[in-house]
């Protein structure tokens, strides 16, 4: 166990390093000159020179990344141009409301995929089954702005019974702040859904067909005990690792519900500075989202070690 | 559909198994009636792609301002924008750019990635090693932030940047299928055999694995395919995609989905239009899917 700990937390660093080394490369080396790509073809060469200068943009590349890795480690992830504050400043709070929406997209999606996860595989082949592949399929391909117009035009606009923006007014309560993130993390949990009810039908199907199902029902037990006792133990572990490799996508699928929505998040952050070229403040949120990523799958699967016996006590990697 | 009609005849009789295996499939596929719907829709789209002006009824970049911001009606049945544009003929012109863009990125990122796969997983130590924790890192960043970050530091996201873009993300997720599937097929004789008959290591790639592993190969591209739609969609919805002068569903949407409200017709339509797309591609791809991997 502490072997795998110390292998997978080696391979997480040197994974945030690389990390760190190809998002230098792309917001510092491939513009060519970062203040021309700043400013735009119009600005003169003279401004262009000036901000190089305060960007220190003029230096060797060498030089510029381990400065600007070496502010990482002390916690210094630059500063904003068109704010002119510590990018951090700015991305905590927005880290922050993310983890919110997240949280309320989670607790409304994984139980309800699981849910739909395990009636499918106990209805195998049955419509109920083919019914609920088929929606998940659909719901997860489809881009979260589709789905979220639709569910805006339907519950906001139509009917009128939750905000259409997730930006709630100063000073709401948790139960006022709870429904204006309804709408963008209903979004997210349907594109979530069909990837965690497939995985979960496939491991419930699998665990039906087992031989130890199948001899918990000959000895007698009810369906009922079966399931919830035998079957269900099974078939959730590989849910574990499909939920935490859907964390990263989360993020992803953030950027496009947070400008949707308009809802201050890390995702509205970084289309911001992108349309600003903001570029200190971009390359410090996408960042932040893959340390976010590489953090969260590493919890995972310590925790999934942790449920998983068989790693546990070490006789697999 | 050439390719079906002339057929060329093999001695081989390991051949003519791997084709009789391929009709087999074919013909799974073709029984489906999910794949016969998916197919069909995917089918009018790419005619609606090619001959925009055969089925739109009126002409879908004409201003008409005597007509302005109308409802659904019987002569405009899916209304018209605030140019007094027709919008049931801009989303029958709509496919066109994404049905470019990402089929050419998903090929891109499919033969790239096959090429990597194959590499990493025949050669493996060092090449192996290095390759997979580059993937690693660039995978843990979500498609759309890679992407918004790139175009903004080029400074530009014409339709080609947007292909080598997305294809370039997907090469890293190709190659990590393809590399499982070459690994398999690396232990087994005929690799070996090949080996010790001292063929160089490109040719034993490319004609001994690469036929054996193309299954996956096939279930990656049309699986990414619909990914693929998914970001050029998302991408050009948030204003980072291509912006082009003719109709173009996500640009349709970004351009008016702040007036939804009441001008919901202006939104609702392209966006039903892409989500038919992307469940058709997707029922495919599953089907795809199914076929190959049992």
């Amino acid at each position: 166990m502490t072997r795998f700990l110390l292998k997978r937390l080696g391979l997480a660093v040197i994974t945030l390093f690389l990390l760190s080394v190809i998002v230098f490369a792309v917001s510092t080396v491939l513009p060519g000159n970062v203040g021309r790509a700043v400013l735009g073809p119009f600005a003169t060469q003279e401004s262009v020179d000036a901000l190089n200068e305060q960007l220190g943009a003029n230096r060797s590349i060498f030089v510029q990344y381990t400065d600007w890795a070496g502010g990482l480690l002390h916690g210094d992830l630059g500063t904003s141009l068109t704010k002119q504050v510590p990018a951090w400043d700015l991305l905590r709070p927005a880290l922050s409301n993310s983890f919110k929406l997240a949280f309320v997209a989670f607790i409304i999606c994984v139980p309800l995929s699981i849910l739909g996860g395990v009636i499918a595989g106990l209805r195998y082949g049955r419509p109920t089954d083919k019914g609920i592949t088929i929606a998940g399929i659909s719901f997860a391909a489809m881009p979260e702005f589709v789905t979220g117009i639709i569910l805006i035009l339907v519950f906001a606009i139509w009917l009128g019974w939750l905000p259409v923006t997730a930006q709630w007014e100063e000073g709401a309560n948790v139960l006022t702040q709870f429904k204006y993130l309804l709408l963008p993390a209903l979004t997210l949990t349907l594109v979530l859904f069909g990837y965690i009810a497939r995985i979960t039908r496939a491991s419930m199907i699998e665990a039906l067909d087992s031989d130890y199902a199948r001899t918990a029902y000959l000895k007698g037990l009810p369906s009922s005990v079966v399931v919830r006792k035998h079957v269900l133990r099974n078939a959730l572990l590989p849910t574990i690792a499909v939920i935490a490799v859907q964390v990263g996508y989360l993020v992803g699928g953030l950027v496009v519900v947070e400008v949707l929505f308009n809802y201050q998040g890390i995702g509205l952050l970084i289309y911001e500075a992108a349309r600003q070229k903001d570029l200190p403040l971009l390359t410090a949120g996408v960042l932040v989202v893959g340390i976010v990523y590489l953090v969260v799958t590493l919890i995972a699967d310590i925790l999934y070690a942790v449920l998983n016996p068989r790693i546990r006590f070490g006789t697999a990697e | 559909m050439s390719a079906v009609a002339s057929p060329t005849p093999s001695p081989a009789p390991v051949r003519s198994e791997a084709r009789a295996a391929r009709s087999e499939r074919l013909r799974l596929l073709l029984r489906s009636p999910t794949v016969l719907i998916g197919a069909t829709v995917i089918g009018f789209w790419l005619f609606c792609a090619i001959f925009p002006g055969l089925v739109a009824p009126y002409n879908p970049i004409f201003d008409n301002q005597f007509s302005t911001s109308e409802p659904p009606n019987w002569s405009h049945p899916f209304g018209t924008d605030t140019n007094g544009r027709d919008i049931f003929s801009r989303v029958l012109a709509g496919s066109r750019n994404i049905l470019l863009i990402a089929p050419a990125a998903t090929l891109l990122g499919t033969l790239l990635g096959t090429i990597l796969g194959l590499l990493t997983g025949y050669l493996r130590g060092v090449v192996d090693d290095v390759a997979s924790r580059l993937i690693d890192a660039v995978l843990s960043l979500p498609l759309i932030v890679t992407a918004i970050l790139i175009v903004t530091a080029v400074g530009n996201s014409s339709r080609w940047v947007v292909v080598l873009i997305i294809g370039l993300i997907f090469t890293p997720i190709v190659s990590r299928t393809v590399r499982a599937a070459v690994l398999a097929e690396a232990e087994l004789d005929y690799v070996q055999a090949a080996r010790l008959r001292g063929e160089r290591a490109p040719y034993t790639m490319y004609s001994e694995i690469l036929p054996n592993v193309m299954s996956p190969v096939v279930v990656e591209f049309t699986v990414r395919l619909g990914y693929a739609i998914f970001a050029v969609a998302s991408l050009t919805f948030i204003g980072f995609g291509v912006a082009p002068p003719s109709p173009d569903w996500a640009a349709q949407i970004n351009q008016y989905w702040t007036l939804i409200d009441p001008y919901w017709w202006m939104t609702l339509f392209p966006a039903l239009a892409i989500a038919i797309l992307v469940v058709a591609v997707n029922l495919v791809a599953d089907s795809v899917r199914e076929v190959y991997e049992r």
